[in-house]
């Protein structure tokens, strides 16, 4: 039976500043979509391997042109790799997209408060991924796929812009290509070749294979479908104490220092940025919170 | 003939119509189907039917110059396809192809228009319903070109 | 507590002899027509024989007839322009052949190469809940800023009790003063009458009495302990601002929408004052600089505002863009949010906000708009 995870053990030791950054090595550049690539680390001095929770990010640093957060999208069984998924909207993560092999970048975590994957046990699993949302959730698809046998139904709905979007492709289809995972993948338009669905990601919610009386929900995208998704899976009949979303904001050192990531009382830093919907969903409709 | 009527009436859609009602619609229904790649409905074209889809899958879609033939939306088993039957000026604005096999059972909207005509009731019964689907299309519509993954995903 | 008394000329040496055991000795001075604190050089340095008028959007020094020292209120700076400098280098990072030198600890931590150790002179009772304040910020979360516990570690605190009330204030209703009860070495209390200038002396600590003993001073005796009260009381009774504290978390949690903002946002121009002179405020931003052949880049930390348009800012644009938002989410956290966070309220009743705003909000009569209008 899985027990919660012991955050405390897992922190890399900055006992002298943890606002410094480790050196990781780049060993793979991998171009996913358009805008979309992602990096693999390995970590340099004498740090040997780096352990996180599945919903877990780092603090990523480019020399000389700044930091960022961003969530580990690799998986959480192999601590010898860091993996980070992003697309390449800001100064930090084009700087990152022009990188190659052997450049380092600056790491900085692991923080955050992760999926609570360990209360699903039993329970189906349905995790609910928007555009590059499926990032932060790959880690916890990979735990979940790992230890099987724990959950009941597994289920994944994905929704993207286009075809060309579908982030990971390869591994949905090899996951897709079990019997015991049911990924469903959207789109919201597309050319008239594409055999997928089309349309919006919460009109897949009413026809997934799950139990909503015995589910755990793991939401992540950008706010709008988070917000709509919420409230279909609420519809369908999970209770929003079983929902979970990650939620996303300004953040300039996340050790709950700075200021910047305050979402109505919580820090999403270090309260977050996983939280149960039923926390937070009055907070997600009232403006400029 | 059955068959049919209990599939129509247990449907979301019809449920709750009055008995009198039942034996019209099965009166105006039909199965047919549609091998993978068959237009059901093209654009421009008048609007005489909608279908109640059994299996399969359909493609919403529209023409463009530039792009060629663009994908909207999908509805599969259990979605109902078409309600510009009921409303003026009858025409369909889109074209609709099976993607792969389907099943559907075709209701005659040209007749159920003028019992509509006649019968009120009946009418607002019916449009009650449609305007139920029409709602939930436009509040995905517009999730959809809201565009949130090119955003700020 | 161990009570005694000095005369004014000890003032002085009490100073010097804080030199002398090797503290940076910060206190009040009188510079650009403010109070702020700086180094003192000796205790020509103190701002003896001023006095300030403070209301909404106003700040004045005005000379007084006599020689006190202490009798003024808090002025535009705060212990923290020490304690978490407005400007500070976090680290610098090299360029090498085999990438980049981030762990280097020899160029790390700039501030490690020259500890300094302060002694703050002239903290008020608001000031002391301030830093207590800070220090749960900084010190008392799942991460611990090394730079702030550096500087704030053996800093040696001389408090002192207000003798008057200011323009703005409002420690009272705040729980915060006006008399200094813990978190200091000493607490002075100055009385100036027409026979005599004499400093009571409250030793909160051990070092604090071990200090004393370096300057002439004598046991106080029960009357002084009255005085000090006398004098605080007659302090409180100069106060005519308050917050009414009472369920105040709940009913500004309740309150996002409240028409009180949208009248207030019309006024605020969003710049930032208020922050800047709060002593609580602990909002920061990070710079990353590089030298211009790119071989070294160093990361600043800045103070930064909640009020800025950028500061809410993720990909595509920033989350609270009206004033509005920006003032309500100032507001909000200072008297509600800061409650769940850190346990207390993050307003000690200083009044500067009020005193520096340029248009002269004041943050008690907002809390009383909001409470008195609910619906």
């Amino acid at each position: 039976m899985a027990t919660a995870p012991d955050l405390q053990s897992l922190k890399v030791d900055y006992k002298r500043n943890p606002m410094l950054p480790w050196p990781f090595q780049i060993r793979r550049v991998k171009h996913e979509t358009e805008d979309t690539f992602t990096v693999e680390l390995q970590p340099q001095g004498d740090l040997e391997e780096f352990a996180f929770l599945p919903g877990q990010f780092n603090m990523i640093y480019v020399f000389g042109v700044g930091e960022i957060p961003i969530s580990i999208s690799g998986d959480p069984a192999n601590s010898r790799t860091l993996v980070h998924t992003t697309r390449a909207v800001g100064s930090v993560t084009k700087a990152m997209d022009k990188m190659r092999r052997g450049d380092i970048l600056g790491i900085r975590g692991p923080y955050g408060t992760p999926w609570p994957i360990e209360k699903a046990a039993g329970k189906d699993v349905v995790f609910v991924a928007g555009g590059i949302g499926l990032a932060p959730l790959r880690p916890a698809l990979y735990e979940v796929v790992a230890h099987r046998e724990r959950y009941g139904k597994v289920v994944l709905l994905y929704g993207t812009r286009t075809p060309t979007d579908v982030l990971f492709r390869q591994e949905l289809e090899h996951w897709r290509a079990r019997f015991d995972l049911e990924i469903y993948v959207t789109v919201d338009r597309a050319m008239s070749g594409w055999r997928g669905n089309v349309g919006v990601v919460t009109n897949l919610i009413s026809r997934a294979p799950f139990d909503p009386r015995n589910t755990m929900a793991f939401v992540c995208g950008p706010e709008v479908m988070m917000r709509y998704t919420s409230m279909e899976l609420h519809k369908r009949g999970v209770d929003n104490e079983h929902i979970f979303v990650s939620m996303e904001r300004n953040m300039k050192c996340a050790i709950g220092l700075c200021g910047h990531c305050q979402f109505g009382s919580v820090f999403v830093c270090k309260d977050g940025p996983v939280f149960r919907y039923s926390q937070i969903k009055d907070m997600l409709v009232k403006w400029e919170i | 003939m059955e068959d049919l009527k209990k599939i129509l009436m247990e449907h979301p859609f019809f449920k709750g119509l009055d008995e009198e009602y039942s034996s019209l619609i099965v009166g105006c229904a039909s199965n047919i189907r549609a091998d993978a790649g068959k237009m059901i409905l093209r654009e421009g074209e008048e609007a005489n039917h909608f279908y109640l889809i059994r299996s399969g899958k359909v493609t919403l879609q529209l023409m463009t110059p530039n792009k060629g033939h663009v994908i909207i939306e999908t509805l599969n088993e259990g979605d109902i396809l078409g309600w510009s039957w009921l409303v003026p000026p009858y025409m369909w604005h889109f074209d609709a192809k099976a993607s792969e096999l389907t099943r559907m059972i075709a209701l005659d909207g040209k007749c159920l228009r003028n019992k509509c005509e006649n019968d009120h009731h009946l009418g607002y019964e019916l449009l009650k319903r449609f305007a139920d689907i029409m709602t939930k299309r436009l509040e995905s519509t517009r999730l959809q070109l809201l565009d949130i993954y090119g955003d700020r995903s | 507590m161990k009570i005694f008394i000095f005369e004014r000329p000890e003032l002085d040496n009490l100073i010097a002899v804080l030199k002398r055991r090797g503290f940076k000795v910060i206190g009040p001075t009188v510079s650009d027509s403010a109070i702020i604190y700086d180094e003192l050089t000796d205790g020509g340095s103190l701002p003896i024989g001023w006095t300030d008028e403070q209301s909404n959007a106003a700040y004045h020094l005005k000379r007084r007839e006599d020689a006190a020292v202490f009798a003024w209120a808090v002025g535009p700076q705060s212990w923290k322009k020490f304690l978490f400098p407005p400007i500070q280098k976090l680290f610098a990072t090299h360029r090498i052949t085999k990438g980049l030198d981030l762990q280097n600890s020899k160029k790390q931590a700039p501030e490690e190469s020259q500890p300094v150790k302060y002694a703050f002179f002239g903290v008020r009772s608001c000031e002391l809940s301030a830093i207590a304040i800070q220090d749960k910020v900084f010190l008392s979360g799942p991460f611990v800023d090394p730079l702030y516990q550096r500087k704030r570690t053996g800093v040696f605190i001389v408090a002192i009790n207000c003798g008057q009330a200011g323009g703005t204030c409002f420690c009272e209703s705040m729980n915060t003063g006006p008399r200094a009860i813990n978190g200091f070495d000493l607490a002075l209390t100055e009385v100036l009458n027409d026979k005599r200038h004499y400093f009571i002396a409250e030793a909160g600590s051990v070092m604090g009495e071990d200090i004393l003993k370096n300057i002439k001073c004598t046991k106080a005796a029960e009357e002084d302990l009255e005085t000090v009260k006398n004098i605080t009381e007659q302090t409180k009774a100069q106060i005519h601002r308050s917050i009414d504290t009472t369920d105040l978390k709940n009913i500004l949690y309740q309150s996002p929408e409240h028409p009180r903002w949208e009248r207030t946002a019309a006024i605020c121009l969003t710049c930032a004052n208020c922050t800047m002179v709060c002593p609580t405020c602990f909002c920061a931003t990070v710079e990353d600089v590089t030298d211009l052949a790119g071989k070294q880049a160093d990361r600043i930390r800045k103070w930064d505002s909640c009020f800025t348009l950028d500061f809410s800012y993720i990909h595509g644009g920033s989350v609270r863009t009206s004033a509005k938002s920006r003032y309500r989410q100032w507001m909000t956290h200072k008297l509600a949010s800061w409650v769940d966070q850190f346990g207390t309220s993050g307003c000690v009743g200083c009044g500067r906000c009020i005193t520096w705003c340029p248009v002269g909000i004041d943050i008690t009569e907002e809390a009383r708009a909001i409470r008195e209008n609910q619906p």
